[in-house]
């Protein structure tokens, strides 16, 4: 392991660290919320490895998510599935959803794969709807509590939902580091910078993308079930373009193509969120003037800008 | 032995000890029972329910004003903190949360949008905090939520539209076409209203579900059948305006059904609109009559003035802002359904939550006065719903004039759930 390797890895493994101490510290209310935002972190990060590193700026994440949601959520409700088989169910939801999304909108490239996507995520949304008697339709449904339970552990109470949180996002961040170090990472950058030259050194351009978007679609599926297991709620509000556009912004605060950017986009939006609320009654319009000065002063994010004038190793 | 300052007695000393102690107690007694109750209102003020959001914090400010000019609640003042969820199911999930831990509110209210109550109520039930919902949704009483939620202010939808269906089906006809959202609110309408023509020996001979992202209507008419003697629509958002002038366009000035509406559809916008002339003639639900009936209560002026809100429904500094007066009621009824059920539950603080729940559901009867200026309501404490009479108002001269006002019985139905049943 390199210098710079192993600075890389300890970094990654003392934030967790430093997010299993939370509990101690925090308040009930605050742990709540950094689970929340843990979750949040996991479906950014999907989206960082989909746009941030393979360049694949997608609208319809939305549509992986509630695909994860829906798929854990319902055999839950419908035959009463518990936690673990439900959240593998979601997390295959959302791979599979993405993959036959990737088959048919890979064909397209650029702002023709936004408007793609963004078509299909609404037809996703729609057809939430449109099977209201299964789905619950634009009211969603509450998860039955014996399917929040996982190994006797009550996942509707503070620390076990704590530990279920941070136990995903500790698996997505470390996956989503180590995919990134690895050769397959470094050929979706490829694919990022210029896909015509990898195609030219031999690569598929369309397969690497697909797998790229499945991977993507695997971390959505995992937060969509996560959420409605810890949190007891499904419902196709999760499946809107609003749901599309939040892990873009997560990840262009925090730093598109960095690992931990995701993870501190979600935080800071979700801080700023709360700021502003207590601050006045237009607080979107202060997270949104906040948005346009980080594009405007900080295009690559915050991690971003600080990997390229200070720390030169940050994944 | 000499009894005075300078030489105590045993006896002495212990009373003065004690009133020492008394009076030591004394200021945290006071400050206790001078501390406030508060409650935290989930309000849509940003998002799809602003609209309704802006007159929900009215009426609840305006009843606050009320109760605590009348001593508060159990001599204790009352604090209401508003929170925006942003018509948001997620955000209204952690609305509920930081009111309730970070805020330190005694109890949650003021939930309109369904999908809102069904993305907060299980957080509402962790945390155990009562979360009482102005949604007029039957999620409450359908057994889908948890004994924490309830819902004292308004009458759910299921009961609305059954209560119509009688009136309906005696004054404009039984042969029934129904345009609705293709959503969770078009399908409460579309199924509880089916059952309940067929009831009255009508029938529904068409349901044109229209998608909610339609903005043009004019193709979905022509599957209006010819039999059809009524029309019922209940279509809402901002595309309401372009459904109504297309409906007339399609009618033109030949024959057509009587149209039959819910009010949701108009809510905060005046009937008198250019381009809602076709509506004229035309009936709507409305749970409280917008303009001010000629039988209306003693206690609806007052309500009104409270409020601010003239007689046509519209607020008294600007006769062009139409209120959500349908719905608004709820939050006023609410915090008076509080104040009782905390005065009647002795409740001091969180610690008696769950007394307070039990107090709540063993309210029956809620007599029309000042704390329900909508009118008497009857609350089932099994199913946390209470119901009220409902109206049916015309529009005559671009105003909507009641002409009908069903009882609470019309409305009462099986109970599907016994929350008391269920474990806290």
């Amino acid at each position: 392991m390199t210098g710079n390797s192993s600075k890389v890895w300890m970094l990654h493994l003392a934030l967790l660290a430093v997010l299993f101490s939370a509990q101690y510290w925090l308040s009930p209310y605050n742990v709540t919320n950094l689970s929340r935002i843990m979750v949040l972190a996991v479906f950014a990060m999907g989206y960082n490895l989909a746009f941030g590193y393979t360049g694949l700026l997608s609208l319809g994440h939305a549509l992986l998510l509630g695909a994860g949601m829906y798929a854990a959520g319902l055999p839950a409700q419908l035959w009463g599935w518990s936690a673990g088989p439900a959240f593998i169910a979601g997390i295959a939801g959302g791979g599979l959803v993405a993959a036959a999304l990737g088959l048919l909108a890979l064909r397209t490239a650029g702002v023709s794969f936004m408007i793609v996507t963004l078509m299909f995520a609404q037809a996703g949304y729609l057809t939430l709807l449109y099977f209201a008697p299964v789905t619950g339709g634009d009211d969603g449904f509450a998860v039955v509590a014996t399917s929040r339970t996982l190994m006797g552990f009550d996942l509707s109470t503070d620390t076990p939902r704590f530990l279920a949180a941070l136990m995903i996002f500790a698996v997505g961040l470390l996956a989503s580091l180590a995919l990134v170090r690895s050769p397959f990472g470094r050929t979706m950058v490829a694919m990022r910078e210029n896909e015509e030259r990898s195609r030219m050194l031999g690569y598929n351009p369309f397969t690497v993308k697909l797998a790229a978007l499945t991977i993507s679609g695997l971390y959505a599926g995992a937060a969509g079930a996560a959420y409605a297991i810890l949190f007891g709620y499904v419902g196709a509000s999760f499946a809107t373009i609003q749901y599309s556009i939040l892990p873009m912004l997560y990840v262009l605060l925090g730093g598109a193509g960095t690992t931990l950017g995701p993870f501190l986009g979600a935080l800071l939006m979700f801080a700023l969120i709360e700021a502003a609320t207590g601050i006045t009654t237009a607080h979107q319009f202060i997270v949104g003037a906040a948005l346009v000065v980080l594009v405007l002063f900080a295009p690559k994010g915050i991690l971003g800008t600080i990997r390229e004038r200070w720390v030169r190793w940050l994944p | 032995m000499t009894n005075g300052l300078l030489h105590p007695t045993r006896r002495g000393l212990l009373m003065a000890g004690g009133a020492g102690l008394l009076t030591a107690a004394l200021p945290g007694y006071v400050a206790a029972q001078a501390a406030p109750v508060k409650i935290g209102f989930q309000l849509h003020r940003t998002g799809i329910g602003a609209a309704y959001g802006r007159w929900y914090e009215r009426t609840a400010q305006a009843a606050l004003k009320a109760i605590n000019d009348a001593g508060g609640i159990a001599g204790r003042p009352v604090e209401i903190l508003f929170e925006d969820d942003a018509t948001d199911p997620k955000r209204g999930s952690e609305v509920v949360d930081k009111l309730t831990q970070s805020d330190g509110c005694d109890l949650v209210m003021g939930t309109l949008f369904s999908h809102v109550v069904m993305g907060s109520a299980p957080r509402a039930g962790e945390l155990k905090v009562p979360y009482l919902v102005c949604s007029e949704g039957y999620h409450v009483a359908s057994g889908a939520l948890n004994r924490w939620t309830l819902q004292p202010g308004i009458t759910d939808v299921r009961a609305q539209i059954s209560t119509m269906a009688p009136w309906v089906a005696a004054n404009l006809g039984k042969k029934v076409t129904m345009v609705f959202p293709d959503y969770a609110f078009g399908h409460d309408h579309r199924d509880f209203f089916t059952a309940a023509i067929q009831a009255q020996g009508g029938e529904v001979v068409a349901q044109i579900a229209v998608p909610p992202t339609e903005t043009s209507f004019t193709r979905y008419f022509p599957q209006i059948p010819a039999e059809t003697e009524v029309l019922y629509h209940v279509m809402v958002g901002p595309a309401v305006l372009t459904f109504v002038k297309e409906l007339g366009e399609f009618y033109g000035t030949g024959a057509k059904p009587a149209l039959f509406g819910f009010i949701d559809s108009l809510e905060a916008v005046d009937t008198a609109t250019p381009g809602l002339e076709f509506l004229e003639g035309s009936h709507f639900w409305e749970a409280h009559p917008r303009v001010k009936a000629a039988d209306a209560g003693e206690h609806e002026g007052h309500y009104r003035a409270a409020v601010g809100v003239d007689d046509n429904g519209a607020s008294v500094s600007d006769a062009a802002d139409v209120s959500t007066y349908s719905h608004m009621f709820s939050t006023w009824e609410t915090l008076y359904f509080i104040k009782q059920a905390m005065e009647a539950s002795g409740y001091t603080g969180p610690a008696d939550r769950q007394k307070l729940v039990e107090a709540m559901e063993a309210i029956t009867d809620l007599p029309y006065g000042i704390e329900r200026p909508q009118g008497a309501k009857r609350f089932n404490g099994k199913t946390h719903q209470v119901f009220g009479a409902q109206h049916i108002s015309q529009v005559q001269g671009g105003k909507l004039v009641k002409v009908h006002t069903t009882t609470i019985d019309e409305g009462m139905y099986e109970d599907a759930v016994d929350y008391t049943t269920m474990y806290f």
